[in-house]
């Protein structure tokens, strides 16, 4: 059985996000030959889904911002198990990225004085987000996407990397198939960079697209490298709850940002009731003070429906299982009480927060500029993923790189909203540029024949199957049990008992059977998209066994208190030469005492 | 809960033998056209192709046509339909067959790629930036909404009836140009390509692109009449010709 076609390539850069995107115009910049493949069609990858804005200290709307800042907010926020290089390269090299953007066409929304206008968001001390209204992400993904079309790059759409192909111990290549004509090819590499994004659709409420499979995740870990803190899944708070289709949905933090409170079914303003020690001396002592906050008065401290993301949704997740939630299982998210504060607010509203406003109007016929919204908690992002070098974004095996979402190590336990378009562009920029520098100094690696027909046999093998499991099914079982097991309240119980359905799906999924052909056949990508899913799952619940505290997005009722032990390591999972994950420890390196002392003075 | 009739193009690989098959689903409150597809997907027809990703109308990849109408089918609800006849989903027409919901968008790509690229003037302040007013991009932010369904290029009746792919760029990408030529920063000249290979003049502005667009951008209003004007003032205008016949 052989590959259609076989492409040869300097850097092979697989996804079409932010990270990719930007990782392919760096590694082409250097006059390389690259190739770009994406699963959909070029420019609909998750990144369009980004609403808020991406962290820069810019200090265009408050001067006292500078990089030292960013470092220590996204240290706090990920609860001093981030990899404090990468929070430092990220914070320092993130303002370049941004300005670059412009140089290339973004246009953001501008301050009084012409000048990229920022806003405020969870967990950041200052106004650092540079946005367009609440469509970031689709602004930043058209920037990249046309500036690529001038640069050679081979774009690959709807192609899906099945396998990572290995020469010796380095990364060679990969083989992947086409949607449209389910043929298979190779393409051979000096250098990899992966940037396949999220594993949301591991849980039932997610606000991630069919995508979001842990493609690059899991095909790392199957060919040896390691992943690091997968217990660390971020469950955003304010997902839409109804109607039931559009479950899940983000409704963008801006909203908060833009003076939108949480209120219970009574009423209240719970979030007042619960501010973590850490985060009192930067909140607002009332829900006037959070106000002008939101409005942008220096001398007003941040209101506590701003605190990070994980501390939200746990408060709102209470709520609502202590039964004071909103008619269908959410909390209130009411934007519309701004009337009480400016003129026009509806206008104003519909101005600052526009997609949000047409999504609430055509998907659940609800106007936000009258009506409070219902929101609660959805699966959004994972902080875990593919362990890499910081300055290079090169994983534990050699020529394989990774950059975004599916690498780990600057978010730490809880990923601030914004350091996500950011960390795209500073790490798919230092992804492509290390990449380049591989490929310019290798030789072409081999590509192994027999590996190659052994990956297109197993692809192949739901067809041959005849009758079987149907593979939507498996994975509505996984989504469930992930949902409900080793979601945003985990116990050990819980969670063992997860390993062991985990156990039961992979056999199970040993057996799915598609019909039909093998042209777009969505059935056949479910099974092949599930082997993904399942490898990721079975990571995030074996790492959050072994974290036996609480910390960021990783919440654990039997161990509700964060333990100072556990912040020394991250928690680590390779698969062994038996098939079997191996959880291990691997210690934090030390932090340069200038770093340190950053975070001690930004405490105050 | 209650049942609905969807009546789905199917068609073999590359387009052939295609043909509408009735299925009906159960549906409940807030569904939309693209869960009653997915239901469908899981339960009957495991290998009926389709396109989506966000589910929210922001990546504009589920255009299809629903009830004869260019439309995403993740914003499209089943309540504004009429439940008593079967909901018709069909591929967008314009576009080559790949199977059953999927066209082959390709052409799109092409076209953009043959499009003169952003060119800043030089930057206003000495560290590399630029000053733009919030009022001086506001216009160009409206066509950088765009999500790329193409359903303004499934519409337009000069690439859809007359087939004119090669002679016309279609609204997208007038929208595109628009979006370039009103940037503050730009400093290229598109005029002489918008009369000549992108073919403006064959838009008659019957606006049936605005209509279609689920990101409400005014295409033809704010995109292609002020292009048109622009084409005109410098390649049509008496004076000017008079004037540039004097000047050689």
């Amino acid at each position: 059985m052989a590959a259609h076609a076989t492409y040869t390539y300097d850097v092979l850069v697989i996804g079409a996000g932010g990270a990719g995107l930007r990782a392919a115009i760096e590694a082409a910049g250097t006059g390389v030959s690259v190739g770009l493949i994406c699963k959909s069609l070029l420019g609909k990858a998750h990144t369009v889904m980004a609403e808020g804005g991406m962290a820069a200290a810019m200090a265009h709307n408050d001067d006292r911002d500078s990089w030292k800042v960013h470092f220590a907010d996204t240290m706090r926020g990920g609860q001093y198990v981030n990899n404090w290089r990468m929070a430092e390269l990220h914070a320092k090299e993130a303002p370049d990225r941004v300005r670059e953007l412009e140089a290339w066409g973004a246009v953001f929304d501008r301050t009084a004085d012409g000048r990229i206008n920022q806003r405020n968001f969870g967990g950041h001390r200052y106004p650092r987000l540079a946005h367009v209204g609440d469509r970031t992400g689709l602004e930043l993904i058209r920037t990249l996407q046309d500036h690529t079309t001038y640069l050679g790059v081979t774009v690959h759409m709807e192609h899906t990397v099945i396998d990572l192909l290995r020469d010796g111990g380095r990364a060679a290549g990969v083989v992947a198939y086409d949607r449209e004509r389910g043929r298979f090819h190779v393409f051979a590499a000096k250098a990899i960079v992966m940037a396949t994004g999220g594993a949301g659709r591991a849980f039932k409420i997610t606000s991630n697209s069919w995508e979001g499979t842990g493609d690059g995740h899991a095909l790392a870990y199957r060919a040896g490298a390691d992943l690091i803190d997968m217990e660390f899944i971020q469950f955003h708070p304010t997902g839409m709850v109804w109607p039931p289709s559009v479950r899940g949905i983000l409704v963008t933090e801006g909203v908060r940002g833009e003076g939108g409170v949480l209120r219970n079914s009574e009423g209240r303003r719970f979030m007042f009731d619960d501010i973590p020690d850490n985060y009192k001396p930067q909140t607002a002592a009332d829900p006037e003070e959070g106000w002008r906050y939101t409005q942008n008065d220096k001398t007003a401290r941040r209101p506590p429906e701003l605190l990070t993301r994980d501390h939200v949704a746990r408060c709102i997740n209470r709520e609502v299982k202590a039964g004071r939630g909103s008619p269908h299982g959410g909390v209130f998210l009411d934007i519309a009480w701004i009337k009480e504060k400016l003129p026009d607010a509806a206008a104003h509203i519909k101005r600052k927060l526009p997609s949000m406003y047409h999504q609430f109007k055509e998907l659940a016929d609800l106007d936000i500029t009258t009506t409070p919204m219902e929101v609660g908690p959805t699966t959004h992002y994972i902080m875990g993923g593919i362990r890499v070098n910081a300055d290079s974004q090169e994983s534990t095996i050699p020529g394989l790189f990774a950059a975004g979402e599916c690498a780990a190590g600057i978010n730490g336990a809880n990923r601030l909203g914004g350091n996500s378009l950011s960390d795209l562009i500073v790490f798919g920029k230092r992804a492509g540029e290390y990449a380049a520098t591989l490929a310019r100094a290798s030789a072409q690696p081999a590509v192994d024949d027999g590996a190659v027909d052994r990956a297109i046999a197993n692809a192949l093998a739901p067809f041959d199957r005849g009758t079987g499991e149907n593979p939507y099914k498996v994975q509505q079982d996984l989504q469930e049990a992930m949902q409900s097991l080793v979601g945003i309240v985990r116990t050990e119980d819980e969670m063992q008992e997860a390993v062991r359905l985990l156990a039961g799906f992979n056999e199970r999924a040993a057996r799915a059977a598609v019909d039909g052909h093998r042209e777009y056949n969505s059935g056949w990508h479910t099974c092949i998209d599930l082997r993904n899913l399942l490898d990721v799952s079975e990571a995030i619940a074996r790492s959050a066994i072994e974290r036996k505290e609480s910390r960021g997005g990783h919440f654990r009722e039997d161990y509700p208190e964060k333990v100072a032990e556990f912040a020394t390591f991250n928690v680590s999972t390779r698969r062994q030469a038996d098939g079997s994950m191996q959880v291990s420890r691997i210690p934090l390196p030390e932090m340069p005492a200038e770093l340190k002392q950053i975070i001690e003075e930004q405490k105050q | 809960m209650s049942q609905a009739t969807f009546r789905i193009w199917r068609s073999k690989p590359g387009g052939e033998n295609g043909g509408f098959i009735d299925y009906t689903t159960e549906i409940s409150e807030g569904m939309v056209v693209l869960d009653a597809v997915h239901k469908i997907q899981a339960e009957q027809a495991q290998d009926l192709a389709c396109r989506w990703n966000c589910k929210a109308g922001k990546c504009g990849s589920c255009s299809a046509e629903i009830n004869g109408t260019p439309r995403l089918m993740c914003m499209s609800r089943l309540n504004s339909l009429d439940l008593t006849q079967p909901v018709t989903v069909e591929p967008m027409r314009t576009f080559p067959a790949i199977k059953d919901l999927v066209t082959d968008v390709s052409w799109n790509f092409r076209v953009k790629k043959g499009l003169k690229k952003f060119a800043p003037r030089k930057p206003d302040a000495p560290d590399g930036t630029w000053r733009m007013a919030q009022k001086d991009v506001d216009r160009v932010q409206e066509f950088r909404k765009c999500i790329e369904c193409f359903l303004c290029q499934d519409v337009c009746h000069v690439l859809r009836d007359h087939e004119k792919h090669d002679a016309f760029i279609g609204p997208r990408f007038l929208t595109y140009t628009a979006a370039l030529e009103m940037h503050p920063l730009d400093t290229a000249d598109r005029l002489p390509d918008l009369k000549n290979q992108n073919g403006i003049g064959y838009c008659n502005i019957t606006k049936c692109c605005t209509k279609v667009c689920p990101e409400h951008i005014h295409i033809t209003d704010n995109a292609i009449i002020p292009l048109k004007e622009r084409v005109v003032d410098r390649f049509y205008d008496p004076v000017m010709r008079l004037l540039r016949v004097f000047q050689g």
